[in-house]
């Protein structure tokens, strides 16, 4: 977002908070280091990194069920000035009814039901410089209606404003080795970051299932990342680029996706897929899997939960996705105990490039209100030329130390 | 010859009653599910409620550590009970939210709302012995018995505490996702209302004890504890519930506690 669209945006949520008075005030604020296992592999890449993030956020409802969030975000990173960033996460007001609700402004909107890999999830744009684990989301300026007749559950909502993707500097590590540029985007729309999307979600829940399926048209969240021999020609003069650089390209798709989550008994079963047209091509995407929970492990409290997903795509595009022929094995082990222990790991073959990495996740609490996250990634084979193979030294560990109020 | 059939299924049903009669004692089986029923009936009929609800976790070595949680449940006729969980404190789960779609015998549905993500998970909702929130209680032990989920038998009548009492046995029907062999539960004769509950595990040893204080009456005919003290015998660990401002005929309904409710809720 530009900084007097952000500055505006930040002086409505702060004279609403004014006006709204007496609400509520939580959030966190955290201080985080990223330590890396190896020297950088490209050019002005810093070793380390040390951050501070803060997410305070403000609440307030009304009598008659309405109510107002604003939550504002900001980050202070040693290395990658890119990475030292602030948004908007929410600032939005929803007025309810009994059956259907209106929320107008900034808002944050998940889909999905997979774990390792959130394909179908689409209404706001990933920010990507927080945590390559791209759960981490920007704002997103919209409209929603929703309606709840007997029938399910139908959303619908208006994007005005696009958000482009975050990406790391040239300081900063987990990047490609060109830096992604971001001062020259290309749109395949004619009206830029200001193309009206739409989308619209159907869901319902039929005993252990839960579903959707719905519509979007508009701007593609995930950029095409052009490089001089990779580039809509009737867009964009090859001439014109940047060798050093990657010139992202956000193409306008329509895309039917859909969700499943489904429990019997220990088992849960997840899918999510979708058919996207696009500017090159169109094709289909999928991923789903299975988890099984062992409770009460050894007769004490401690649950196991082991999961398997695959994920899949028919682009021919190489280099570009990660996640075309990917299997993935994951555990989550809670000792449910007063701190609130878990420890999350998970691991990804690709089946095709003889590629896979390993992540480990563990946290706790500490008192009332302090959080330790300790979590480490490790890129351990990748196949010369992928994506992946750009960050074959940046295995790390992040400790993250958050004070939540 | 209609009336002539009714009359006869008439005698019939008299004589069936006649002959019942003179077995005068019902078995300790009959006993323990009429007390339980009663229990049950006394229990119901509220529509649909809420509460604040604060636990006090207490270690071996005596540290304490705090939650806070709102509850709403909601009666639904002929398919058990919808609660909703919407934790306060500790700061770091604020937001977060545990919904139930408890059934009168299938499965419950259980889903869990992620705040920071946004996120509804579903979550496998048939295991009930694991602990809520790292406290003593298990979801089994939170979530509204529904009758049909235990057999019950009738030990014996004893004073506790005071109160005139029945003492009935509770077996659970699905062993298998229960963490209890059987619990031992202690009943006013005057309002059916529990005051103790032994809980046995799975090798029946005395694992917890709970202890019900301060009934209160509500709405002129609900009466409900305002503190409850879980024991564990083999872990020396304890919780203590304090219930804070039940209300009663709220006006909830079932769209709210509807899964896509659950991102609107605070």
């Amino acid at each position: 977002m530009h900084i007097r669209t952000w500055a505006a945006a930040l002086a409505i949520g702060i004279s609403a908070w004014a006006v709204a008075g007496a609400g509520e005030l939580s959030g966190w604020i955290a201080v985080e280091g990223r330590g890396f296992l190896n020297d950088p592999l490209h050019r002005g890449q810093e070793r380390d990194n040390a951050s501070i993030a803060a997410q305070p956020e403000y609440y307030h409802t009304w009598e008659n069920g309405s109510s107002f969030t604003f939550v504002p975000f900001g980050r202070l990173d040693s290395a990658d000035a890119r990475r030292t960033h602030a948004d908007i996460r929410e600032l939005n007001y929803l007025y309810r009814e009994d059956n259907w609700f209106v929320r107008l402004g900034v808002g944050k909107v998940f889909w999905g039901a997979t774990e390792f890999v959130h394909l179908v999830d689409i209404i706001n744009q990933t920010d990507l410089i927080e945590h390559i684990d791209g759960e981490d989301k920007l704002g997103q300026p919209m409209l929603e209606f929703s309606i709840s007749p007997s029938w399910g559950t139908l959303d619908f909502f208006i994007l005005p404003y696009f958000r482009e993707r975050t990406f790391p500097g040239r300081k900063g590590r987990l990047r490609t080795g060109r830096v992604v540029d971001l001062d020259n985007v290309i749109y395949e729309s004619s009206s830029k970051e200001r193309n009206l999307d739409v989308a619209l979600r159907y869901s319902n829940t039929f005993g252990g299932a839960d579903f959707g399926v719905y519509v979007f048209r508009g701007t593609s969240r995930e950029p095409l990342l052009a490089t001089p021999d990779l580039v809509p020609p009737d867009l964009i003069d090859p001439e014109d680029l940047d060798d050093d650089k990657l010139i992202p390209f956000y193409e306008q798709i329509n895309q039917f996706g859909t969700d499943v989550q489904y429990a019997s008994g220990n088992w849960l079963w997840k899918l999510e897929a979708y058919w996207r047209n696009g500017y090159f091509q169109d094709y289909f995407a999928a991923t789903g899997g299975v988890e099984y929970t062992f409770f009460g492990v050894g007769g004490g409290n401690t649950d196991i939960g082991v999961l398997t997903e695959y994920a899949f795509n028919d682009r021919d595009d190489g280099g570009l996705t990660i996640f075309q022929n990917d299997l993935f094995l994951g555990m989550r082990l809670s000792p449910n105990d007063a701190a609130g222990t878990h420890l999350l790991a998970g691991f990804a073959q690709d089946l095709e490039r003889s590629e896979n990495a390993l992540s480990v996740e563990f946290t706790r609490r500490f008192g009332a209100n302090w959080r330790l996250t300790l979590d480490a990634w490790f890129f351990l084979n990748t196949a010369r030329g992928s994506v992946l193979d750009e960050l074959r030294r940046d295995d790390f560990a992040r400790l993250q130390l958050a004070y939540h109020f | 010859m209609r009336y002539g059939t009714c009359a006869w299924a008439v005698a019939l049903m008299a004589l069936g009653a006649a002959r019942l009669l003179p077995a005068a004692e019902p078995s300790p089986e009959e006993r323990g599910l009429a007390i339980a029923t009663e229990a049950d009936r006394r229990e119901r009929g509220y529509g649909d409620s809420t509460a604040n609800l604060r636990m006090v976790l207490r270690n071996k070595q005596g540290q304490t550590s705090e939650r806070e949680l709102r509850i709403r449940t909601l009666e639904v006729e002929n398919d058990g009970t919808r609660s909703l969980c919407i934790f306060d404190t500790p700061p770091d789960v604020k937001g977060t939210i545990l919904l139930t779609h408890a059934h009168k015998e299938a499965d419950d549905d259980q889903w869990l709302f992620l705040p920071a993500l946004r996120r509804i998970r579903r979550i496998a909702a048939q295991n009930k012995s694991g602990s809520f929130m790292g406290s003593e209680f298990s979801y089994e032990d939170i979530a509204t018995q529904e009758l049909g989920k235990h057999t019950y038998r009738w030990l014996r009548d004893e004073v506790y505490d005071g109160n005139d009492c029945y003492v009935i046995e509770r077996t659970p029907v699905d062993k298998a996702n229960s963490g209890y062999s059987r619990q031992v539960a202690w009943l006013d004769k005057e309002h059916y209302r529990t005051w103790k509950v032994d809980y046995y595990d799975r090798k029946n040893d005395l694992l917890k004890t709970l202890t019900f204080k301060d009934y209160r009456k509500y709405a002129e005919r609900f009466w409900r504890a305002t503190r409850m003290d879980m024991v564990n015998h083999q872990t020396g660990k304890s919780t203590i519930l304090t219930w804070s401002d039940f209300t009663f005929g709220t006006g909830l309904r079932e769209i709210d506690f509807d899964r896509n409710s659950l991102t609107l809720l605070r």
